[in-house]
Formats: C-alpha cells, structure tokens, sequence
C-alpha cells in the first residue's frame, strides 16, 4: 500500500495539525497509525477519565503538548459538588515517570495541587507553557514553583481559577535569568502581588505580548509597566482607578500612546469610567475588548469607548450596555465575529437591560458574527427568526433568558418556531443553548436541521421523551449532551444506547430518569461509566429502582470505573 | 376538555411539600389550578378560608386561595384532593397522559388555554404574593395583568387541573418553581427570595443562571459599587466620589466589597462540601439559616443528622449552641473560630471558609458563648 518511504510520509503528515485530522489519519492503515503516532507531539484528551496517562504516553511516546478536561461542564455552576474528581495528579505523576518530554499543559475544569505543579516544574526541562482554566486545588506556592524551576517558560496563563492565594512571593520567584516569558496572565488572583518585582520581570521580558495582571495592580504600576512593554498585544488591567484629571492619568495617557500593537484590551476589574478616555487612541486598532468585568461603567460611558472601536472582532460586555448600547456596536463594530452579554444583575427584578431588540440590532449589523452568548430578560419568535435570517452564519448560539420559562412576551407562545429558525438556518452550528418556555418541537426541529451540533444544553425544556430522542436520533454528530430540569426519563435514555458510545459525554439532572433505567444502560453499555451523584441519600438506605436519579454523567471510556470516586458518586 | 373563559379565574397554587407524602412525588410538586367561578364581582372574594391541612405551606409566597364558589367549599376540597392525586400522579408518571389531552383538544383551544394559562402563570410566577394575586384576578379588566389580552370569558364555572393544559406549562413552572422551592441552593439571594415573586425566585434556583461563579463575584462587588455611588447623588458628585477612592487607596474599597464571594462549607461527618455565597447575607442569622436549610434539610429522607425535622423556626440553632453542631470559620491567620463573636463586616474580611463542627468538638475555639 505504501509507495513512499516512512519519512515523506511523515513529513506530509507534519502538514496535518489538526487533531481531528490526524486521528482520520490514523484510522487508515496500521503503518499510517504507527507513523502517526509517532509524529503526534498535541493530544487534547476531551475527558481525563475517557482513558489512562499509561495509554496515552504508550501510544504517543513523542507528546509535547496536552490538553486535558476534567469536570462536567456543569460543575461551573456548581451543580457538581466537591470533590468530584477531576484530579491531574496521576496524569503528572505518570507522565514525570515516562520519557515525555512535556512541553506544555492544558487544563480545564481540573484539580490541581501545589505538589504537583511542583512535581510538574522539576520533571520536563523544556517546559513552556501552562494554561489553567476554571481548575481549583492550588495555591500560589504551585505557581511560585512553576515561576522558580521552568527556566523556558514562556505562557502562565491562569483564567477563572480558584486559587488559594498566599500572598507568597511568588512572581518574585521568577529568577533574573528567566527572560523568555511571552505570556503572563493572573488577572483571578485575589491578593497581593509584588509591584517592583512585576516591574522587573516586565522589564527582563523582551518577548512578552501578553499580560493580564489582578486587581492589586493599580494605575502607576501599570503606566510603569508599559513604559517597560510596549510590544504587548494583550492587555489586561488591573484596577483602574483615577482621577482624570491628576498627573498620573495624563502620565498613563502619554505611555497609552507608545502601545500601538495592542489588539486585545480586558480587566478593568476595578473601573473610574472617566478615566476610560486614555485607552481611546488604542481602541482604533483593538480586535477584542472584555468589559465584562468592570462593575458598574453606565451603559453611556461603554457607548463612548465602543465607537472608538471600528475594528473590533470580539466583544464582551455587560447588559448595562443596553439595547441602545448594542445599537452601536451593530453600527461600529461591522466586523463582529463574537458576542458576549452577561447579566450585570442576574436576581434583578426584571428591569430590562437588554431585551431581544439589542439582539436583532445586531443581527443586523453585523453580519459576520459566528459566536453568540446572549443573557436577557426576554426574547421573542419574531426576533430570533430575523436573527436567523441575518446571521445565517453561527457556530456557536447560546441564549440564556434569565426566567427560565419565559414564553415570547408578545405572543405568549413557547420559543420552538424562534429557535427553530436558528438551527435551520444556520447550517454551520456546532454549540445551542436553549432558554425560555420550549416544547417537544423545538427538539423536533434541532433533530431535523441541526446536522453538526456538537454540542447541546436543555434547561427546564421540553414536554417527554419524545423531545430527547428527536435530538438522539437526529443530530449525529452529538458529541456532549447536557440537560436539567427537564421530563426525560427512562424511555428516552435507553431507546438507543448505542448512541452514547458515539458521543463524549451525557449528563442529566432532574430530570424523569430513574436507578433502574441507569442500571440497564450501564448493563448494557460496558463500554461506558454510568455515574450517579447521589448527595442526600445515604448508602445505608436502600433505594429502589423506581426513584429518581438527581444527577447521572454518562460518558465513553476505555478503562472502566474510576477509581477516585467519592462516597456520593457510584459507578451503575 | 372544552375549557370556558370566565371574568376573572382565580388562582389556586398548592403546594405538596409535605413530610407526609411519598418520596417520589417529592420531585413533582407543584400544580396550578385554575378557578373560573361565576361572573359576579360582587361575589369576588379571595379568602384563606379553611385551609385543609394537607394542602398547608410552609413558604409564605405559596399560599391557597379559594374563593367562595357557589359550590360548597367541602366539594371544592374533596374535588381539590382528588385532582391533587390524580395529577400528581400524572406529573410523576411522564407525559403520556398530558400528550393525549394535547391531541384531544383542538388547535384553537389549545392556543387559547396557553394563552389563558401561560398569561397567568407568567403572572403568577411574577407575582404570587398574596396582594397580587387579589388584583390580577380581574383579568378582563387589566389591573397587574398587562401582559394578557382581555378575553371573553364563558359561564361555567370549573376547576381546571394541570392536566387539562398542555403538560410543557406544568412541567416548565413546575419544574422551575419546585427548584425554586427547594432551599438547597447556594447561589443567589435568599433575603429576596423570602419577600416571594418569581423574578427573585430565580435566584434560589441552584445554578441558574447559568454564570461561573467567579462573574457572580464581581457581579456581586459591582452591585455593591452601584449601590454605594447611589447613595451619593450621583452626577456632579461622582469627582467626589473618585477623590475619596484615592485618599482612601485602593485597598480599602477593594476589603470594602469583599472579594469573598463564595466560601466553601463543610459539615463534619458528610463528605460533600457546599459553597455559599457570603454577599447574599448580611447578617450572621441568615447566613445560619442558609446553612441549616442546605444541611440540615429533610425534605428527602428522614435523615439522622441534624435534630428536628420543623424548619419553619427563625433563630438560628447553629448560633444559639442549642443544636448539636456549631458553626466556625476559619479566618486569615488559619485560626479556627466561633461564627458570630466579631461584627459581621470583620467577618466578611476575614473568613476564608466555615466548618459546620460537632460541638464536642468546638470546645476550645476562641470564645464560649
């Protein structure tokens, strides 16, 4: 079959990054899948109990880069208790023992422990680049270990964690000879941090492009800062608090000015909306720009910075921009790929900050949007069919009403038709969230048109079963499937149990599903690990097959029950 | 089922949280029961009247409210008891039943009852606070129904159940006010929440909205900002408001929102910890009463932990050191003590996370009560 010698077909392999590429690759014959794996330096491991460290690092002895996720998508908000699992210290522990030569580690939703960042920063001499999103379990002596022993390190790149802050020194422990740093982001960190050594390090990072720095950094560190860097790309401030018209602002201003490479601006954690004008000069060139948190800046203020902002791609912001708000960024910002609007006072009673006019504004304006998440306090058919009809173009598609159950205001009518013309229309889309009053149709409507959704929330939705197996039949490419508080049971679950073999992941909570109907997936399906979180039942209780399970994570595994449950998790 | 439009139906919300029903009912616990009763204002009355005990709350915002049908009251409750059982039996059972009706009525009717229904459970979920409810009664005539559209109401009068309406209704308030119910959630404003109405509601729902907890933090702290340059007038006085920022420096406004937002909890002797959200309280007593509600909670099983199985009482247990656990935190230096010793500001700064402790244990910690 082979009529070239291993090497050109490694070198033409070397052309295929993409890891769902090479995986097709590998697929093909047994000496493409050896020459493959040899030459597959990036794995992204979808789910950390899907498979073991062992097996990895034997089938990819060359792995430089590795992505790994942990805990359901759900646990971020906090519908997965602690101590779930989710931990990467076997992963570390196996890959420090093997000849891998890691080079970079990425993880999202993990537990991490200081013993094994630690660990992690003595075991790979050639370590870059660590990224950390939405993990928990560490401190800043992990990271000051990271700082003193990874002498390349290049990318510290901390989003959303939880991170028990010691107030140590640790950015201190980046030793004088450390000058490779290119990205630096501790924007979660709560406490206290070194300005002169912060100062320094900036100062002894040619490279650096990125730094997105916490809240303890105020305004004068941050003008000595970019004095010191004025290469970077991406900026991320800490507290911004000044006055306009004091000395240090027209200071900062004037040092705003030498920035000009800056494409990517966030933080303002801490905002004097007056003050925002010395970034003006800046937003002409900005591509992306997170105000989404910065408290309290009035939406007149957001309205003046964004029509600074005519190049901007990506947008993320707080509802008190408002539908006029948004009506300017539809008429600024022609070039929008990506959209976020958060509630700024999510238990609020129903003042309407943003409504669906903000959204269909924008549907209009611009027309290149692909990524959408959208919190609002009502939505109706007529304007999700005109934002279907503008934006036919959307990968991702997450609306979120804040009532959960709310109907179109004006018709009373469940989303289904509105929704519907989402997934018809754009044919591209491969993440929905759903919100509002929904029936079995709008799932009807997902199974018929909706052929690359990958991936796929429900909240309070949908009638009976019927509703979920639309989606089950319909959608092949499903890979996660994430529902609450919806009437699925067992009869849904168990028609095609197959399915979920094809598919990543499956969690269900509160739903119609019971012990017994989980029981008969698991027996089954071996090949799956059937878990249910049980937290107020206790083990000495026996429970019927007829109750309902609260919260069930179903997903594919080719190593069986894992071994670091806690007591109110059970393996079916 | 031919549903008739009526002046004015009245409300019925019951709630079946009760020790006495059977666990799996547990999870299908609400049902909006429609009232139309006769077309005479003047016999318009919305009143607690013999309130049967099986169908009594302990929530406030979920009251029942029968008017006073021509009908004796007793069959209006032996009609209630059985629709109660029915239904409930429907709701726990899947849809099966409800997607029937569905077929059996025609389209018009069906759009009409969700307009009907919808229009009052979006009212409902809105406003079930007792005052509401007496003024939305009137639907013909406007007064807080704004939303729905003035129908022409029939003349007979019938109670409708959940089953006559298409079971999505049922199913979706149901469902989201059963969680709303359910006083095991830690995000979200619980001091709303006891006021009652749906849009605070929302936040004893756990996770909903769906926001990481690291936003609702600063959610939270920019609320705080918002309310503090409130109380200033704002406009002209916000340089005033900069200048103060400045003398004072930046930490003391940063100790001021407390950047705590959420703080684990651990009870001793139950593996899973919990998370609460401390600027959702501002006071020990709620905080305690929180913790009790999510730890001490019975409304599952019997359970063994905590003491009485009655919630309903305000003082806290946890504080009183008449329960058998007492509450602690642990504060910046590491050091362990007794929740409620320091002014609750001081608390806030200082608490990294609580320990709900057995209180043999606690002797020792700091001060004694």
């Amino acid at each position: 079959m082979n009529y070239f010698p291993d090497e050109v077909i490694e070198h033409i392999f070397d052309f295929v990054t993409k890891q769902r590429d090479r995986n097709a690759v590998s697929l093909v014959c047994k000496s493409w899948c050896r020459i493959e794996r040899f030459s597959r330096e990036r794995v992204v491991i979808g789910n950390c109990y899907a498979i073991s460290a062992e097996r990895v690092i034997a089938r990819f002895p060359g792995l430089k880069s590795l992505t790994l996720k942990g805990k359901p998508h759900f646990a971020d908000f906090n519908l997965v208790p602690q101590g779930w699992g989710g931990s990467v210290d076997p992963w570390i522990e196996a890959l420090a023992e093997s000849r891998v030569g890691l080079e970079e580690l990425r993880l999202k939703r993990m537990v991490v422990s200081d013993e094994c960042l630690d660990l992690l920063s003595r075991s790979f001499l050639n370590f870059k680049s660590l990224v950390l999103v939405s993990c928990e379990g560490f401190t800043t002596d992990g990271l000051a270990a990271i700082a003193a022993n990874c002498r390349f390190l290049r990318e510290l790149d901390l989003q959303e964690n939880e991170i028990d802050d010691h107030r140590g020194h640790w950015l201190s422990c980046f030793p004088d000879s450390c000058t490779s740093l290119v990205s630096l982001n501790f924007a979660c960190l709560k406490g206290e941090i070194n300005l002169a050594a912060l100062v320094r390090l900036v100062a002894r990072s040619p490279n650096l492009k990125v730094l997105r720095v916490n809240r303890a950094v105020p305004p004068d560190t941050l003008q000595k800062v970019l004095m010191q860097a004025p290469q970077l790309v991406d900026l991320g401030t800490g507290s911004y608090v000044l006055d306009p018209d004091s000395e240090s602002y027209s200071k900062l201003k004037a040092t705003i000015l030498k920035c000009k490479s800056i494409k990517s601006l966030s933080g303002f954690l801490e905002v004097a909306p007056r003050s925002l004008p010395a970034f003006y000069p800046i937003c002409l060139t900005l591509t992306s720009l997170n105000l989404s948190y910065a408290p309290g800046v009035h939406g007149s203020d957001l309205i003046k910075l964004i029509r600074q902002c005519g190049r901007l791609q990506r947008l993320w912001i707080l509802d008190c921009i408002g539908d006029k708000g948004l009506a300017v960024v539809a008429s600024t910002c022609k070039e929008l790929q990506e959209l976020r609007v958060f509630p700024s006072d999510p238990f609020g009673v129903g003042h309407a900050a943003v409504t669906e006019e903000g959204l269909v504004a924008i549907s209009a304006g611009c027309p290149k949007l692909h990524s959408l998440l959208y919190f609002c306090q009502q939505m109706t058919n007529a304007a999700l069919i005109t934002v279907a009809k503008n934006c036919p173009n959307f990968i991702r598609f997450r609306l979120c009403i804040l009532d959960p159950t709310k109907p179109d205001p004006v018709t009373m009518q469940p989303l289904d038709e509105g929704f519907g013309a989402i997934v018809q229309a754009c044919k591209k889309l491969r993440r929905l969230s759903m919100s509002g009053l929904l029936t079995d149709q709008v799932f009807l409507y997902i199974g018929m048109y909706a052929e690359q959704l990958e991936m796929l929330s429900i909240a309070f939705a949908g009638d009976s079963d019927k509703g979920m197996l639309y989606v089950l039949n319909g959608c092949k490419k499903m890979r996660k499937l994430e529902i609450r508080d919806s009437p699925f049971g067992d009869g849904a679950l168990l028609k095609d149990v197959g399915k979920y073999e094809t598919m990543r992941s499956l969690w269900m909570s509160s739903c119609e599903v019971t012990l017994g109907g989980c029981k008969t997936l698991a027996m089954n399906m071996p090949g799956l690990n059937v878990e249910i979180i049980n937290e107020n039942d206790q083990m000495e209780f026996i429970i019927d097959d007829e109750q309902k399970v609260e919260k069930m994570y179903v997903y594919r595994t080719l190593v069986g029950p894992r071994e670091d449950k806690p007591e109110f998790v059970w393996t079916l | 089922m031919r549903t008739s439009r009526h002046l004015g139906p009245n409300i019925i919300t019951l709630s079946t949280i009760s020790p006495n029903l059977p666990l799996c009912f547990a999870s299908a616990s609400f049902i909006f029961i429609l009232v139309y009763s006769f077309p005479f204002p003047s016999s318009y009355t919305t009143t607690t009247s013999q309130t049967p005990t099986f169908l009594k709350s302990k929530k406030p915002h979920l009251s029942l409210f029968l008017s006073q049908l021509p009908t004796s009251s007793t069959c209006l409750e032996i009609s209630l008891l059985v629709l109660m059982e029915g239904t409930l039996g429907l709701l726990g059972g899947g849809s099966s039943g409800c997607s029937t009706n569905e077929s059996a009525m025609s389209k018009v009717e069906q759009q009409v009852v969700e307009q009907d229904y919808v229009g009052m459970s979006s009212e409902v979920s809105s406003y079930p606070a007792e005052t509401e409810l007496e003024l939305g009664l009137s639907l013909g005539g406007g007064g807080s129904a704004q939303k729905s559209k003035a129908c022409a109401w029939g003349e007979r009068g019938r109670i409708l159940t959940a089953k006559d309406f298409p079971s999505m209704v049922s199913h979706g308030s149901a469902r989201f006010s059963q969680r709303a119910n359910n006083a095991s959630s830690v995000s979200g404003n619980k001091r709303a929440a006891e006021e009652g109405g749906s849009p605070t509601a929302v936040s004893q729902v756990v996770g909903w909205p769906p926001i990481s907890a690291a936003r609702m933090n600063s959610l939270v702290n920019q609320a705080k900002t918002a309310r503090s340059e409130d109380d200033k007038a704002d406009g002209d006085n916000s340089k005033d408001t900069y200048k103060k920022k400045i003398n004072t420096g930046n930490k003391s406004t940063v100790k001021e929102k407390g950047h705590l937002g959420f703080v684990k909890v651990n009870m001793d002797g139950i593996p899973i910890g919990r998370k609460v959200d401390l600027n959702a309280h501002t006071c020990y007593e709620t905080l305690a009463q929180t913790l009790e509600d999510m730890f001490f909670s019975t409304t599952t099983t019997g359970n063994s932990i905590g003491g009485d199985k009655e919630q309903a009482t305000k003082p806290s247990r946890l504080l009183d050191g008449s329960s058998e656990f007492v509450l602690t935190y642990e504060d910046k230096d590491g050091d362990w003590m007794l929740v409620g010793d320091v002014p609750w500001r001081m608390f806030l700064t200082s608490v990294k996370r609580l320990r709900i402790m057995r209180t043999s244990e606690a002797n020792g910690l700091g001060m004694q009560f």
